[in-house]
């Protein structure tokens, strides 16, 4: 079992989170090109190591989630709120 | 390498076994070969024998870090079957089946491939009129197809789980012609027949790094030295993207996750058919070995990753969905459980495609059909090195087809990896 530390909750099984996918992804702008759009929507770094990735607190909060996660070893290295404003207010409350 | 035969039964069981040979040369790499296969895997194997044998091209090594039959040809649950329906999938593995039918006598080597009928559960009216669909394209293209009524089902398979009020089994959609392998005879046998052709099997080989002239790839380097290959074909799914990035192509649209299998202790017989079932969010899979053991799966374990480990929960999930077809599991013992690293792509479907480099060619993304696919995955890729194009049923399976919206995307899931189970 995985343990993700929610920001929110604290320290949960990672049963209780529904897995996004690349946290890095940036969409192109409406009128950018197809190519840019296929590369953002279908193609992947699909790293060997550590990476960030969503995970939702879908039994829990309900809260979208960036996780800093090995896809080798499963380590954790961090887990922040995926909205910025958030982020802040989580760092503010520390 | 002796062929096996009657006579040669004979001869070594009256002289103590001890005029076999090995069954595939340790020869040592030399420096460069017309094609090198990476991937020791059931599709590379089946790649270097199909170009010695299809097309004549014999100088040809396989380069495998590890042992043959030690990744994914030994973690699957060796499910043959063709039940596809989009166009270029349905022809393919019905293609592999076919090849699947005189695999034993094509390799000299007995891979027990047993047509004992792969039966797929339905629990609904919608569920049922979907897979009818699909049942129906596939007799439209020559492939066998049958419904099951209930009355049949229960004359068939008498012990699964007719009591369920949640989701009461209505029928089954039947692939009489499809049952299931013995998966590492599978890899011994592509193995010792690609060795027999001239083919060079080069285990503990791992790829380190290429060298790139003029666009091209001119020679790999490896944990056994470097060696030189005219053309090179990628055939290491699982790790399809690390290789992709050595040679600073980019992204793939694929992602790497790990699906688990289970074997019990072994039994009496006990089911004749592979059955599966895909309701409520529950995907299950099962049939039972030759030995005895009963051998099923599930989903994927749903969080991307290249260990090959399965973590508990979906070992839960893949018990109680037994225990809700199959009561009668209830108290049969996991002997052991695995996973192995797919490929899984953005549509479901494989890559058996040329790459922007001229001299390299990709062999990639099985999702969770790698093992069925392998004799024509092999047909069909040697055919592309050899031919430098791609025959009509594989011309979509490239990487150009999400740019140009002719998605090849069986399950309608959309671009989401991990829910092309």
């Amino acid at each position: 079992m995985i343990r993700i530390n929610c920001p929110y909750c604290g320290e949960r099984d990672h049963s209780e989170f529904s897995y996004g996918g690349d946290a890095t992804i940036n969409y192109p702008s409406l009128d950018a090109s197809e190519k840019d759009w296929t590369e953002a929507i279908f193609f992947r770094k699909n790293i060997k190591g550590f990476q960030f990735e969503t995970w939702h607190h879908s039994n829990g909060c309900r809260m979208w989630l960036v996780v800093e996660r090995s896809t080798v070893t499963h380590e954790i290295k961090s887990v922040k709120p995926c909205h910025p404003d958030l982020q802040k207010v989580v760092e503010n409350n520390k | 390498m002796t062929k096996f035969n009657a006579w040669n039964v004979i001869k070594n069981g009256l002289n103590g076994q001890s005029y076999w040979t090995r069954q595939w040369r340790d020869p040592e790499p030399k420096s460069s070969y017309d094609v090198v296969i990476i991937g020791g895997g059931l599709h590379g194997l089946a790649t270097a024998y199909y170009l010695a044998k299809n097309h004549n091209i014999k100088n040809v090594a396989v380069l495998e870090k590890g042992w043959i039959g030690g990744g994914n040809a030994g973690r699957n649950t060796t499910i043959v079957r063709s039940n596809y329906m989009m166009p270029g999938n349905h022809e393919f593995y019905e293609h592999s089946l076919k090849l699947w039918e005189n695999l034993s006598h094509e390799l000299n080597y007995n891979v027990m491939f047993s047509q004992r009928a792969h039966v797929s559960l339905f629990h609904s009216p919608g569920a049922k009129d979907s897979v009818s669909r699909i049942y129906n394209i596939m007799r439209l293209h020559g492939t066998d197809a049958e419904l099951w009524d209930l009355k049949t089902l229960k004359k068939k398979i008498p012990h699964l789980n007719y009591h369920n009020s949640r989701f009461p089994i209505l029928g089954a959609a039947v692939q009489k012609r499809a049952g299931n392998a013995r998966h590492d005879a599978v890899a011994w046998g592509y193995a010792r027949a690609a060795d027999t052709l001239g083919v060079d099997i080069l285990q503990n080989c791992e790829v380190t790094g290429f060298t790139r002239k003029n666009g091209n790839i001119e020679s790999i380097q490896t944990s056994r030295g470097i060696i030189k290959g005219k053309k090179i074909g990628f055939a290491v799914a699982g790790n399809t993207s690390v290789l992709w990035q050595m040679v600073e192509l980019g992204n793939l649209p694929i992602e790497s996750h790990k699906l688990q299998a289970f074997v019990s202790e072994a039994v009496k017989p006990l089911l004749d058919q592979v059955v599966v079932y895909g309701v409520g969010g529950a995907h299950f899979y099962i049939s039972q070995s030759d030995k005895g053991s009963m051998v099923f799966g599930g989903d994927l374990d749903w969080y991307k990753s290249y260990a090959q480990r399965g973590n508990l929960p979906m070992v839960q999930d893949v018990a109680e969905a037994a225990m809700a077809i199959f009561p009668s599991l209830g108290r049969i013992r996991l002997l052991r459980h695995w996973a192995g690293v797919m490929d899984m792509t953005m549509d479901g479907s494989f890559f058996i495609c040329k790459t922007p480099i001229s001299n390299l060619y990709l062999n990639a993304g099985w999702n969770y059909g790698g093992f069925k696919a392998s004799p024509a995955s092999g047909w069909y890729f040697a055919d592309l090195i050899a031919n430098e194009s791609p025959h009509n049923y594989v011309q979509n399976h490239n990487l150009e087809r999400f740019e140009k919206g002719i998605n090849i995307d069986e399950r309608g899931a959309g671009p989401d990896p991990k829910l092309h189970g």
